[in-house]
């Protein structure tokens, strides 16, 4: 197999996978078709790791960078898949939702892995784009699925929160491309990320830096960077909870990326703005925003998506600092908080089916009445908060060393925010896993465990002793960010 | 480029902008509607002028699209959501008209101040206006979003919006035909979305009135 067909199927599997779950009736074989199709995706991922990779062209590019993007991206996408296949069923017996809409579901779902793919392993700034926007379209559908009108707001909101963002980016990308085409010439080449990259030295620096403003305030917007955060909540909170979890580990991540890459253009050109800077400012606001705001959450997968607005700001910070330590530490926590958060709601979609409910108050004493369930969210909760051993200790560790190291202002106020978002986990932790169990009658479960638990095996096992190869790969990558 | 065509470009593209500050004002739903729909079709007819003078037969495409589907069908399906419902005297407003149009009036003059500046550089003078110009349309549009209450008007202030983006993408010489298709394409699909979310609103409320989604925030019970 070479490199080339192994990108080919990144992006083939789920296209055609989509294709197939649109026309097959019958939710069970879908939903362990999804499964097959998002093991088949990420083999397919992992793959591209070992081979020789295909040579740049006009559309796709792999490169060290987006090579961990993707294998995070479909490996989620896996267990996710997997989670969903054990969980959905019961969403069809409580009668949230009908056999036709777990049909448009799974099609949905390999629709949204086929967009956050495409915009990842895009070499080409305009199809980026529209990779983004495919993806958050799909998303808004699936987060609308229940046709509650929680549902229904959180669906419309975030699809003009979300349009509105990828309208300003599409306005940035398309003065990206005015930048450079007097350089690169008209057409096609002018919007090539290799191209752009190479000549970016050459590029009218003002044009530069009014784009890059469009595009962080649009791509920010899906990041759920603060001012733009409104929509991310309402989305976690109402969507199915599989969805949710694909939304903090992975859609997030793909946006945040396209910053990235619009990041390097701009620290190519010696005269733009440092994109710096921005990022700093953005990432430290989400950061002590949300950790506020975690303390009035009455709703659980509520406080788990303020939590994602806080890590968020935290890699956006991390990335803005730079440098091979920050980019290193922005990386690892990048893959952390993806594995953690979505183990978390894997955890939380559990609770609230066995409960009934997403209310906090009524959550009450799990490590008692399911210990396998209560004590995997306990370590999940432990790791997103920072604390040691976990993988998310280490790399949060990185941020604030190699910020002190740099500006140490600016750690302080991290470290604050930090703290408090770690006395508001803690707090809400303690409510939900002792104690003596809620007075109601517990539901059965019928979600899998085990994705919950291989996350937080490999957080730990991260956080523990992390894999050689893996702290070269992520140098590399760190140098590369610059 | 001789100066009568830069001339039309520039009327096209002006006249573009003009009608985004009447759609700030319309206060009967069918009338925004119309407002809209002529919006479009000169947005095709800048971006049939634009494939015109530049010589590049692919944005014709554009320009069909947007005079069919965004002049003609779009309108035609919202105006039948809105007989439906029976909305059509509640175009309800955040803040008045007055403040409206002076935010916009702003809000131009912010764009034509940056975007000028920021092309001096470019030899194109065509370019540069027409992107001042895109900027103005799309800042008005957003504009529109935030001041609408009603689910309608919305995305009417946001498919405004996408038309300053197709200018701009119009103006921008020689921008590849991948990204034009896919921007018209996506409003399609965008719009399917829309429709799709009218109709289920529908389904629950008996108004499309965004404030009376907001009661059902989790937060607030």
């Amino acid at each position: 197999m070479s490199g080339s067909l192994a990108l080919q199927g990144v992006l083939v599997l789920p296209a055609g996978a989509a294709l197939l779950l649109a026309a097959l009736p019958g939710y069970r074989l879908s939903a362990w078709l999804n499964v097959t199709a998002s093991l088949a995706t990420f083999l397919a991922a992992a793959a591209l790791f070992g081979l020789e990779r295909p040579a740049p062209g006009n559309f796709l590019l792999v490169d060290d960078l987006n090579i961990v993007f993707v294998v995070l991206n479909t490996f989620v996408g896996l267990t996710a898949a997997f989670f969903s296949a054990s969980y959905i069923g019961h969403e069809l017996e409580t009668g949230r939702v009908t056999p036709g809409n777990l049909r448009f579901y799974h099609a949905m779902y390999q629709v949204m892995m086929f967009g956050m793919n495409l915009a990842l392993v895009s070499n080409n700034i305009g199809l980026m784009w529209v990779a983004v926007e495919l993806a958050t379209l799909s998303t808004v559908l699936m987060v609308g699925l229940y046709r509650t009108p929680e549902a229904l707001e959180a669906a419309w909101k975030y699809f003009i929160l979300g349009s509105v963002g990828i309208a300003l980016a599409l306005f940035g990308t398309i003065l990206v491309y005015l930048a450079a085409q007097p350089v690169l010439g008209e057409g096609m080449p002018s919007m090539v990320w290799t191209n752009l990259i190479g000549a970016a030295a050459r590029f009218d620096p003002a044009m530069l830096n009014v784009a890059f403003v469009f595009l962080l305030v649009g791509y920010g917007t899906k990041v759920g960077l603060a001012p733009f955060h409104a929509w991310l909540p309402d989305a976690h909170a109402e969507g199915p909870t599989p969805i949710s979890a694909v939304l903090s580990g992975l859609l997030l991540n793909v946006a945040l990326y396209a910053v990235l890459r619009f990041k390097l253009l701009m620290s190519a050109n010696a005269a733009a703005l440092a994109p710096g800077p921005l990022m700093i400012g953005l990432g430290l606001l989400s950061l002590v925003f949300a950790a506020f705001m975690l303390y009035q959450r009455r709703d659980i997968k509520r406080l788990f998506a303020y939590s994602s607005i806080e890590h968020m700001g935290i890699i956006v910070f991390a990335f803005g600092i730079g440098g091979p330590l920050a980019n290193f530490a922005g990386l690892l926590h990048m893959v952390m908080h993806s594995l953690t958060k979505s183990a978390i709601f894997f955890g939380v979609g559990n609770v609230a089916q066995i409960k009934g409910t997403q209310k906090l108050a009524d959550i009450r004493g799990l490590t008692q009445s399911h210990p396998a369930l209560g004590w995997a969210l306990v370590l999940a909760v432990l790791s997103i908060a920072g604390m040691p051993p976990s993988g998310v200790f280490m790399s949060e560790f990185l941020v604030v060393t190699s910020s002190f190291a740099r500006m140490p202002i600016l750690a302080a106020i991290l470290v604050f925010g930090l703290l408090l978002a770690l006395g508001a986990l803690l707090l809400r932790l303690t409510g939900t896993a002792f104690g003596e169990p809620g007075g109601k009658k517990d539901h059965p479960m019928t979600g899998s465990l085990v994705p919950l638990w291989l996350h937080m095996g490999l957080v730990y096992w991260i956080g523990l002793a992390m894999p050689g190869a893996m702290v070269a790969w992520f140098q590399s990558v760190a140098a590369m960010l610059g | 480029m001789t100066s009568y065509a830069f001339d039309i470009s520039h009327l096209l593209a002006g006249s573009l902008v003009l009608v985004s500050f009447m759609m700030l004002y319309q206060d009967r739903m069918y009338a925004l509607l119309r407002t809209f729909a002529f919006q479009a079709f000169l947005l095709a007819l800048a971006v049939a002028w634009q494939a015109f003078t530049q010589n590049a037969p692919h944005l014709y495409a554009t320009a069909a699209i947007a005079l069919i589907f965004k002049a003609l069908i779009v309108p035609w399906a919202l105006a039948r959501v809105v007989a439906r419902m029976g909305i059509q005297r509640t175009v309800e407003t955040v803040t008045g008209v007055v403040p409206t149009m002076l935010l916009g009036m702003g809000l131009v003059a912010l764009s034509i101040l940056l975007m000028l500046r920021l092309t001096e550089a470019a030899g194109n003078p065509l370019a540069r206006e027409d992107l001042a110009f895109a900027l103005s349309a799309i800042l008005l549009g957003l504009l529109m979003m935030v001041t609408r209450r009603n689910a309608v008007t919305q995305v009417v202030g946001f498919m405004s919006l996408e038309n300053g983006l197709i200018l701009a993408a119009a103006g921008a010489q020689g921008m590849p035909l991948v990204v034009e298709i896919s921007v018209a394409f996506s409003v399609l699909v965008a719009m399917i979305v829309i429709g799709v979310f009218l109709f289920r609103i529908r389904e629950r409320f008996d108004s499309v009135d965004i404030e009376a989604l907001d009661a059902f925030r989790g937060e607030r019970q």
